[in-house]
């Protein structure tokens, strides 16, 4: 759709140049392309998440089935919607943070501290459920807040200010675990990570929820709008009567939630707190994950649906991998392949040059053909 | 008035001198050569590296690929060695410029795309993070005659310490980029790229050329580094120096270097080292703080001297 | 004196805007050439394509008989065509030598030889009569003395074509003199020098020839000695518009003067921009702001918003007196400003004309209320009509309208908050011409609707078609107020040129 749109424009600025008429054609043109852009910003990653789930089944035929055990559904495609959970969750609150053109590379230190707050919450006898859950989301609420203050306040540059957490961050969620891997038995808090409702796996649920939950937020209110128009142009937003801060702060604050949540589903799931280990790097596949999804890293329009398709084209790039009988240790390489290419596509230059090697073949056919 | 820009260089130091004074009031041993040089031996592939890291920060950008090049260099350099019964000095001639061209990749993708190095180096640092676990996943042990003589050789110093040829690679190199900093066309123009990149375009500097040398030097050192690191180890592990852009980063921060670009000195990187690596020893020492606390005390360093440089700024008149 | 450097029938387009149409500009070598013309008029623009920084859509640039096609400003530069931009565009965190001799260091032995840079510097900054400390970074020196620094790198660059944009902004009147000094010797010496400038006596102090431009459009060349200021200004403002418009004056103007006061100054400054500056905007009028660039005319809109922090003095609106710290501030006060820079700091490019509109009430509403879709759709597609909107739907994004279209989103963002005092600061800026009627029209029409407005514009046909009342300004103070009669063009380019 987009390749379209740059075949057009060459051949119409001339005439542009030359008469009104061609060149509000040339806009009513440019803006027809634009308007099915928006329809290939949903078909562009919903095909390569389609592409790759084909090659599975090609490689494995029984790669789409589905059993029902023990009032559960099991199969890969189960699985690789509850092992995305966690990176599905970051994405959700980094598409904010990255909407407003900033990013958080503190959501894995986060997690990591969350994890054992709730991990150590849970050593106390009879303490209720509840309790936990809240006072690992609160800690997570205030971790993002914390960082959401840093860059508007401060004015500190968002790699920057994150990197303190990052950084300071493990520190932290090891000083609390006292350096050991704190181990649980608790299953209602264990059923967080390995639990199961209607069928589906509890973490399943948790990113469904809250996707429904932000959704309704930032769609049903103004703060969605609000966060687009902040990222797009911060300052003609202040200048509209918008608080371009409090914005900034609701979005780290955002994301800083969902790592919480991330945190406690890593942990359900190895009823321990691993503070060296858990959710380490994450915050990079969250944020491909929201450039996967096609956001700008400069922030503007967000969709959390299409962050959560980028989360899941991760997760099944790596299954892939697996399935197809490649070691595993070309998961590396195989990401930085797709991240990279998945980069350049959005470089307006490469498209062109890209375009322009396409134009030339065709070029070179129809010649080849004249001379037949 | 004291230059501006020599202040937070100067709490560096400070800071450096301080720990190092309240490590040697209270340990036995803390103040000696063997201290300082072991500094030098267990940080010199650090300390490489944040040379690079420094001129990137200056310059206005950010590479978070070294840490993956320092694995992939020493699983090459390795793999190499052992499998390929190559020369240890014809593997770094080989690797060297592989891992050169590596940066120049990655700066002409940013300056010719037009896309944020943070995220360019991102996608090298998976790259170089995947090719290394390709190549091996496995630690490969290094066994040549060339490695044990390299162990031998050292400077000795007074008091038992001494200087390991990784120590005085680093010292090496930190004279080289210095000047190459602070006396060189080059170097001007990584500050003036970091002051300004649209400034510098209008005052004639060539960006593509100036960007593209950056990240290529960046990885070059990198290289050098991960060669440096199986000096230290022995072997070369995929899975390896995992972090070590985010303690380079750490160190350039705390050595004064501006984030956003345009200020720094070579010097405080090194010196930010040495303070991290102070920190380091004087919990080794002390023997019951926990390692975390290293992280902690990182973490409030560089708050402090992300909130000073803003103060610094703050004041200066500013205008377009 | 031989031609040296020909721009024939440059054009270039930005997206929605036409910044420069078919200009051209002769330059002899040996003489100081001012081009001037208002903010928007295209001279920065045919600045940056002269010396590289910036591509032509079509034109010749002939540079000694020679067509030339620059594409960086590092080749323009190569040929010796040097420039100093508008803004010090310099690095604040080199030192002043480094600036001076960037990409030029004297070297030894390969490295670049500091003592040798140091003294070249100080001996070149003497001509400026600068004695400064040429090893501190430039971030140190006030901005007069960084101007001074770039200035002194053009000279030292011994170019044979030294464009110098705005080069007295922020000079003080002897710092200019040493300045003309240096420029008068360059002229010996055969280089020939673009002076953009809006401070007309230097002008006629320092320049030979004039080149004219307006609204991207070339104007006229003239011989400075054969050109009097009120004819120069007026080629700078122009008298484009048709008469129709112009013959306004309804016969109530007299009656509406005796209305009550919405808006009023008192003594208003604002540090480095207005001074002293009194002024009041009667209920259901419309007051003009007339002056050159710089004179102050924006500040005081600025000021109105809450953008800039009074220094000292007081701002009234309906009797009470305001405390505006931030744009939101003055937005609950009923005031809404339609800004000078629409591009940055009025529209948000990607977002769609439907959400740019309803924005503004939106933020007031708050976030919680949100407007339903089809309420959205509703008021886009009021103001759409009503303000003749050229879009096929409200969802296209904003960034593809023209400029004139844009300003009417803009207008229609705030005329849906119902504000009390609407500031226009150039709503005619950088629009079509055609644009431009209908725009007074609307704002002809929001008065008698018993809207307030205070209009900045350096249109003074179309200001004084509006406007019921206009107020000059000339060096960051109000110096005359026109009314009734008195309210002609000419008048206030008299009031412009004499003060």
């Amino acid at each position: 759709m987009k390749s379209s749109a740059e075949m057009i424009s060459p051949e119409a600025l001339p005439m542009a140049q030359s008469s009104q008429q061609a060149m509000n054609k040339e806009k009513t043109d440019r803006y027809q392309a634009g308007k099915s852009a928006s329809f290939g910003r949903y078909l562009w990653p919903l095909l390569a998440l389609t592409l790759l789930l084909l090659v599975n089944l090609f490689i494995d035929s029984s790669f789409f089935h589905l059993t029902y055990q023990d009032d559960r559904l099991y199969g890969s495609l189960i699985d690789i919607l509850n092992r995305s959970a966690p990176v599905a969750l970051l994405a959700i609150g980094m598409s904010l943070v990255i909407a407003t053109g900033g990013i958080d590379l503190s959501v894995g230190a986060v997690m990591a501290i969350v994890g054992a707050v709730c991990a150590n919450l849970l050593l106390i006898p009879d303490i209720s459920l509840v309790t936990v859950i809240l006072a690992g989301l609160i800690v997570g609420l205030a971790a993002g807040s914390i960082n959401g203050a840093l860059v508007s306040f401060l004015g500190i540059q968002p790699i920057v200010a994150t990197l303190l957490l990052m950084v300071a961050g493990r520190g932290v969620a090891q000083l609390i675990n006292q350096g050991q891997i704190i181990t649980f038995q608790h299953e209602g808090f264990a059923a967080i990570g390995v639990g199961q409702f209607l069928g589906l796996p509890m973490p399943i649920w948790i990113v469904v929820g809250m996707l429904l939950l932000s959704q309704l937020l930032l769609r049903k209110t103004a703060l969605g709008l609000f966060i687009e128009a902040v990222g797009c142009n911060a300052k003609a937003s202040r200048y509209l009567g918008i608080n371009d801060k409090s914005i900034k702060i609701f979005a780290y604050a955002i994301a800083g939630l969902c790592a919480a949540l991330a945190g406690m589903i890593s942990t359900a799931d190895i009823q321990g707190s691993d503070a060296n280990n858990i959710g380490l790097w994450l915050e990079l596949d969250a944020i491909l994950a929201v450039v996967i999804g096609g956001a700008a890293l400069t922030g503007g329009r967000f969709s959390l649906v299409l962050s959560i398709i980028g989360a899941l084209i991760i997760q099944t790039l790596a299954t892939t991998i697996i399935v197809s009988g490649l070691p595993a240790k070309f998961n590396l390489l195989i990401k930085a392949i797709v991240i990279l290419s998945v980069l350049l596509l959005q470089s307006e230059k490469f498209r062109r040059q890209l375009s322009g090697l396409f134009k030339l073949g065709i070029f070179n056919n129809a010649k080849a053909g004249d001379k037949k | 008035m004291m230059a501006q820009r020599f202040i937070p260089l100067w709490i560096t130091a400070s800071l450096l001198l301080v720990m190092f004074l309240i490590g040697s009031a209270q340990f036995e041993g803390f103040a000696s050569i063997r201290v300082v040089t072991n500094l030098f031996r267990d940080n010199a592939f650090l300390l490489i590296t944040a040379l690079g890291m420094t001129l990137v920060i200056i310059s206005g950008g950010i590479d978070l690929s070294v840490g993956s090049v320092i694995a992939l260099s020493g699983v090459l350099t390795s793999v190499l060695i052992t499998e390929y019964h190559w020369h240890p000095l014809q593997a770094f001639a080989l690797v060297l410029p592989l891992g050169t061209l590596f940066g120049a990749m990655m700066g002409t993708i940013i300056h010719v795309y037009k896309l944020q190095p943070f995220i360019v180096t991102l996608a090298g640092m998976f790259l170089a993070r995947g090719m290394a676990t390709t190549i091996s996943e496995e630690s490969i042990a290094i066994d040549h005659p060339f490695y044990d003589a390299i162990a031998d050789l050292s400077i000795a110093l007074p008091g038992s310490g001494s200087l390991d040829i990784s120590s005085l690679i680093f010292i090496l190199f930190f004279i080289i980029i210095a000047t190459v900093m602070h006396y060189s066309r080059f170097g001007t123009n990584v500050y003036a790229l970091g002051g300004n990149a649209q400034s510098a375009e209008l005052m004639g500097v060539s960006i593509a050329k100036t960007t593209i040398s950056i990240y290529a030097l960046s990885s070059f050192l990198a290289t050098l580094a991960g060669i440096v690191f199986t000096f230290y180890t022995f072997s070369g592990y995929a899975l390896g120096a995992v972090g070590v852009e985010l303690d380079a980063i750490a160190a350039v921060v705390i050595g004064g270097t501006l984030l956003t670009g345009g200020r720094g000195f070579v010097l405080g990187t090194v010196l930010g080292v040495f303070l991290m690596g102070v920190i380091q020893t004087y919990i080794t020492f002390d023997g019951t703080l926990s390692s975390w606390w290293t992280k902690i005390v990182i973490g409030l360093l560089l708050f402090f001297f992300i909130v000073l440089q803003k103060l610094l700024n703050g004041r200066k008149p500013s205008h377009g | 004196m031989s031609l040296i450097l020909e721009l024939n029938n440059i054009s270039k387009h930005y997206p929605g805007v036409k910044a420069l149409e078919e200009v051209s500009l002769r330059l002899c070598s040996g003489e100081v050439h001012a081009l001037l013309g208002e903010n928007g008029a295209g001279k920065s623009t045919l600045v940056k394509v002269m010396t590289g920084a910036q591509s032509k859509d079509s034109g010749d640039i002939v540079f000694l008989g020679e067509k030339q096609h620059f594409c960086t400003p590092i080749e323009a530069q190569k040929v010796g065509i040097s420039t100093v931009y508008q803004e010090v565009n310099l690095l604040p965190n080199l030192s002043v030598a480094q600036n001076l001799f960037l990409g030029h260091e004297p070297k030894r032995f390969g490295l670049i030889h500091f003592n040798k840079m140091y003294t070249d510097a100080r001996s070149v900054l003497t001509q400026f009569k600068l004695d400064i400390d040429v090893t501190a970074p430039l971030s140190q020196y006030s901005i007069a003395v960084q101007q001074l620094i770039a200035i002194a790198r053009g000279v030292a660059m011994s170019a044979k074509v030294l464009v110098l944009d705005e080069p007295t902004a922020s000079l003080d009147a002897d710092e200019v003199q040493v300045l003309f000094g240096i420029l008068n010797q360059l002229k010996q010496k055969g280089v020939a020098i673009v002076f953009i400038t809006h401070f007309l006596d230097q002008v006629y102090q320092i320049s030979d020839r004039i080149t004219v431009l307006r609204n991207g459009r070339f104007i006229g060349e003239y011989l400075t000695s054969e050109l009097p200021q009120t004819q120069l200004i007026e080629a700078m403002l122009g008298r484009s518009l048709q008469a129709q418009l112009v013959d306004k004056k309804s016969d109530d103007n007299a009656v509406k003067a005796t209305t009550a006061v919405l808006l009023s100054l008192e003594s208003v400054s604002v540090k480095g921009s207005i001074q002293a500056m009194t002024l009041t905007v009667p209920k259901g009028q419309a007051v003009g702001l007339a002056g050159l660039l710089g004179s102050g005319r924006s500040e005081v809109c600025n000021a109105v918003f809450g953008l800039d922090l009074l220094e000292s003095g007081s701002i009234h609106l309906a009797g009470k007196k305001l405390h505006l710290s931030q744009p939101v501030d003055a937005i609950h006060a009923g005031i809404a400003l339609c800004p000078e820079d629409r591009k940055v700091d009025g529209i948000i490019g990607p977002l769609s004309i439907r959400e740019n509109i309803i924005l503004a009430l939106q933020a007031s509403v708050g976030w919680w209320r949100c407007l339903s879709k089809a309420r959205q759709e509703e008021i886009a597609q009021f103001f759409i009509d009503k303000l003749q909107i050229a879009t096929p739907d409200a969802d296209k994004p904003i960034e593809q309208l023209s400029g004139g279209n844009q300003q009417k989103v803009i207008l229609a963002r705030w005329l849906a908050i119902e504000p009390i005092l609407l500031v226009l600061d150039e709503p005619t800026r950088g629009i079509d011409i055609g644009a431009h009627a209908e725009i007074i029209k609307l704002i002809r029409s929001l008065c008698d609707d018993g809207m307030s407005l205070l209009v900045a514009s350096s249109e003074l046909d179309e200001l004084v078609a509006f406007s019921n009342k206009v107020v000059v300004m000339r060096d960051r103070y109000a110096v005359r107020e026109l009314t009734g009669l008195e309210l002609t063009s000419q008048h206030v380019m008299q009031a412009i040129a004499e003060g």
